[in-house]
């Protein structure tokens, strides 16, 4: 193979060195009868073989416009600045690992020291971790938190009905491993405010997730009182290109506060590598999860990186550890690092308002067609880049035609998630959604639902 | 000199980007949400640019040079694999597209869960987890859920070897079990007396890492699994030393339940300063219904070459580990990697990794002592200790950056003392290895004649030796905050 540089003679020199007649020879203690099987793989093919083949591969996936893409649901069609594939490139990044050795990574190590400050104010949190696999694992590695930093008596997590279904799954798994179980929509009506009346002495953790699932911001103001006064903690999830504008969950005293951070110059990707957020209060520090960058000094006084805390971490703590994880989403955190940093503070609030304004836009001129409603649950509840259309006719349908007849892919089916709401469409609305693509879907709506 | 941060760098006023002007009336916004001010820096594109690569510059990759960071098999990541990865087909793909949409991305998975399959003997792949620790995890909750429809509910231990990377008994209290810790033996296996006296029917299964994390083959394999299968335990196999066997023998032969893999290591995918990476799961035919989904499957067309793939939940799986399918992006950049190898590639790269770990072994066991010392697989560990020298593996460590080489991982595993594991993978030629092998014995003489300049170690990178004392106790994790007036929370 090409990436393996051995020549004949150097391997022949090298058996020498160690003694051994054949390479065969180095696997004496691998059972004989399992030895050397034969497997039937494809290839291989040469560096142009590959390139044609997956060319070819990829074009078998349909590419639409990104302006007629209004599908969001948990991951977002959002502008990625050249910066960011360009730092991305860097092999000096990309190729290296967990900086274990500071002094040849202070690089990596100030990108994340510098992530970190800007999770931290864009979350109005005290300290953020250097990532997590992706939002949904943050968010279980955080009720995870609140059930370690509660009493055991404690196993109830309420779980705010606008939650991501595909954050509850995963949750639900890792609870598994825990005698914890989730409160919610089987059990509670639509509304965030029904949470309280469960609040009680079982209540580990409450989740709320804001903007929600369907687009809308939930009412936090006074919750994390009451849900400090029940002994349990609060843990909010966010999106963070709607922190460039609202308030974030630090004002509102949440204790931790994950997100899925896809929007912050990630690609689609079909669904990863994206990247956890994770961030809290300096109260619960010892207790995170994931790396975590601190700032020192050389022996010459100079500053520098290094992670930190690490007894919290499974190298060190082993069984005892506040998480198993080692390998996170580091790359994928310094591209929200770029892309924060090109964006900066008036650029994220502009992106936030563009998706703003335009999906208020597109919510008029949907409302215009009659028999369908926008937001038919709660028309009066505050939106952000996606709200609810109610067809009057199943969602799965009107999409294929959307796509099959107009080329626009009109956005995410409730039903797959939620059976009763077959007929609603969830719409994203972004700053890659020009007026015009705008206007192509109402008036291809107002055809396919006619 | 240490880089000012953003922070530092920022000036009111500036952006580094241009965005689109809006051309939709405007709606109005609830004024009591929004917040003034979202704290980010502000920076023009020129001082971005020159900040990142500032930062790259003062940091070292596999491309810099040689990585031997052990356990972590840092090879060299194929170019092409990073291209293929960034086509339009495939990165800006949107995850909830119906199936008919996104034929190829289902293909590449569903190709993938076979060659993984295929290459380590397993009945069923799940592509569901990020990275090994969320495999082993994954793992885990897999047995649980196995055992308990089986009615096993009184067991919950898990027996792990010593040796073991810190993952296996976090993720084992993860997923609500406990740890029973096996000893190693006096040639680097597991201790097969006290693997014995430890089962019984409290016994979910075993963690084995083979190679182990000493980089030795377990020379009673066969024993270790039929003892653990013998008291009704299953075995997990940690498949992070999975470099090494790839062609040489497939861990579903040898009767292991389950194992992870890492695309980061084995498959050439890159480790990206910490991640991502990607922890595919291959499960025995009795434990693929509970692997997580969803899991890509195949249904032959009406036409011969026209197959249909779609997404499945597996019968009795535990659910979702990850949003959407999980790290896709790695997916296609390891399908290409096992493309481009084939199956006479891989066995070539294990055969390499192994022999270039037994080079090193061999020239340098003389002047640093190794405690397991047999023929190895794709790593070894010898001890960071020269004979009544002061200097300790870190100072070696340190003294390797001067020498323009990234250390061996220090300290792991726990059970040798100064331990240096070495892991120099297939893709470094005698050359680099050479260079050093005649490094490490400079240091060797130098721990010796001239101890100092190894504790003082580095001396020509960027910084000097960090406090990792002092980081704890500032406990600075972010830029400080000057101007706090964003912050309008309530104390
Ligand atoms: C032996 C071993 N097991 C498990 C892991 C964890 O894998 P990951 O970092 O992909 O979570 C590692 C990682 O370095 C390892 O070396």
């Amino acid at each position: 193979m090409v990436y393996v540089p051995h020549t004949d003679a150097e391997r022949k020199d090298m058996l020498a060195a160690i003694g051994c007649r054949s390479v065969k020879d180095l696997f004496a203690d691998v059972p004989k009868h399992r030895q050397f099987p034969d497997l039937n793989l494809p290839g291989p093919l040469s560096e142009l073989e590959i390139e044609r083949e997956l060319r070819h591969v990829a074009q078998r996936n349909t590419s639409v416009e990104a302006s007629s893409c209004f599908l969001g649901a948990g991951a977002y069609n959002h502008y990625i600045p050249a910066t960011v594939d360009d730092v991305l490139g860097r092999a000096e990044f990309y190729t290296s690992y967990t900086p274990y050795q500071p002094e040849l990574s202070q690089g990596f190590l100030q990108a994340m020291f510098e992530y970190q400050s800007m999770i931290c104010r864009l979350t109005g949190m005290d300290v953020s971790n250097a990532s997590h696999y992706d939002g949904a694992t943050s968010l279980a590695e955080a009720v995870l938190l609140a059930l370690n930093a509660t009493p055991q008596s404690r196993s109830e997590v309420l779980v705010s009905p606008g939650l991501n279904p595909q954050f509850d799954d995963v949750l639900r798994t890792y609870l598994r491993g825990t005698e914890a179980y989730v409160v919610a929509e089987e059990t509670l009506g639509l509304k965030t405010g029904d949470l309280i009346s469960h609040l009680g002495d079982k209540t580990a953790a409450v989740v709320v997730q804001s903007p929600n699932f369907f687009g809308q911001l939930e009412e936090l103001d006074g919750l994390a009182n009451l849900v400090h006064v029940a002994g349990a903690l609060l843990i909010i999830v966010s999106d963070p290109i709607a922190l460039g504008l609202f308030k974030p969950p630090g004002d509102y005293n949440a204790d931790i506060v994950v997100a899925e951070g896809q929007p912050l110059g990630i690609p689609l990707s079909f669904g990863g590598p994206h990247l956890g957020i994770f961030a809290t209060r300096q109260a619960l520090v010892r207790r995170m999860v994931g790396r975590l960058v601190g700032e020192t000094e050389d022996v010459d006084g100079q500053r520098g990186y290094v992670l930190t805390l690490a007894t919290r971490e499974q190298h060190i703590r082993r069984a005892r550890a506040t998480s198993n994880i080692c390998t996170n989403a580091a790359l994928t955190a310094l591209a929200a690092a770029v892309y924060l940093a090109t964006v900066g503070k008036r650029g994220l609030r502009r992106i936030a308002e563009l998706c703003y304004h335009n999906s208020h836009y597109a919510a008029s001129r949907i409302e215009e067609i009659a028999g369908l409603k926008i937001n038919p649950k709660s028309p009066h509840s505050v939106f952000f880049r996606e709200f609810v259309v109610d067809l009057g006719m199943p969602a799965e349908g009107v999409i294929q035609r959307l796509n099959d007849d107009f080329g626009i892919i009109g956005g995410y089916d409730l039903g797959q998630a939620y059976p009763d709401l077959a007929n609603h469409l969830l719409v994203a609305v972004t700053e890659m959604n020009t007026r015009q693509s705008i206007d192509r879907l109402a008036d291809a709506l107002r055809e396919a639902t006619r | 000199m240490s880089e000012a941060t953003l922070y530092e760098k920022s000036v009111p006023g500036r952006i580094g980007i241009d965005l689109p002007a809006l051309d939709v009336p405007e709606a109005e916004l609830p004024e009591d949400l929004v917040r003034a001010d979202n704290g980010l820096p502000e920076l023009s594109q020129i001082q971005i640019a020159r900040h990142y690569l500032k930062l790259s510059q003062r940091n070292y990759g596999v491309d810099s040079g040689f990585y031997p960071l052990g356990s972590c098999t840092m090879k060299y990541n194929p170019k092409v694999n990073e291209m293929i990865a960034r086509l339009p087909g495939f990165a800006e793909l949107h995850p909830l597209l119906p199936a008919a949409s996104v034929q190829g991305s289902l293909a590449v998975m569903f190709n993938l869960q076979e060659c993984i399959k295929e290459i380590a003997g397993f009945s069923a792949v799940s592509l569901q987890p990020s990275a090994g620790a969320h495999g082993e995890l994954t793992g885990l909750l897999m047995m649980r859920a196995y055992l308990a429809d089986h009615g096993e509910h009184a067991r919950t231990q898990v027996l792990i070897p010593d040796s073991a990377h810190g993952t296996n008994p976090a993720s084992t209290s993860m997923a609500g079990l406990t740890v029973t810790e096996i000893p190693t033996d006096g040639r680097g296996n597991i201790d097969l007396e006290a693997l014995k006296a430890a089962c019984g029917p409290d016994v979910v299964g075993l963690m084995l890492t083979n190679p182990n994390t000493l980089g030795l083959f377990e020379e009673q394999i066969d024993q270790v699994i039929e003892l653990i299968h013998g008291c009704g335990g299953l075995v997990y196999g940690d498949g992070a030393n999975m470099n090494a066997l790839c062609g040489i023998v497939r861990p579903g032969d040898l009767g292991f339940d389950l194992m992870h893999f890492n695309l980061h290591k084995t498959f050439g995918t890159p480790h990206g300063g910490g991640g991502p990476g990607a922890g595919p799961i291959g499960a025995s035919e009795q434990l693929a219904p509970y692997l997580p989904g969803p899991i890509a499957s195949m249904q032959q067309g009406e036409v011969a070459d026209k197959a249909a793939y779609r997404l499945q939940m597996p019968e009795r799986s535990i659910g979702r580990v990850s949003t959407f399918v999980g790290n896709f992006g790695m997916f296609v950049r390891a399908y290409a990697y096992i493309l481009n190898h084939g199956a006479t590639g891989l066995r070539s790269n294990a055969e390499h990794a192994v022999l270039n770990a037994n080079y090193l072994r061999t020239s340098l066991k003389n002047a640093f002592p190794v405690p397991f010392d047999r023929t190895c697989m794709h790593e070894f560990i010898c001890r960071g200790k020269v004979g009544k020298s002061p200097v300790r593996a870190v100072d070696i460590s340190k003294r390797l950056m001067d020498h323009g080489f990234h250390p061996p991982t220090n300290y792991f595993p726990l059970i040798v003392r100064e331990a240096l594991m070495i892991e120099p993978t297939e893709t470094e030629g005698k050359q680099t290895l050479d260079a050093f092998i005649a490094a490490m014995l400079q240091i060797a003489q130098e721990a010796e004649n001239d101890p100092d300049v190894v504790l003082s170690a580095p001396h020509t990178v960027p910084v000097r030796r960090l406090d990792e004392v002092k980081a704890a106790r500032k406990a600075i994790f972010c830029d400080p905050f000057p101007d706090a007036e964003f912050l309008s929370r309530p104390s």
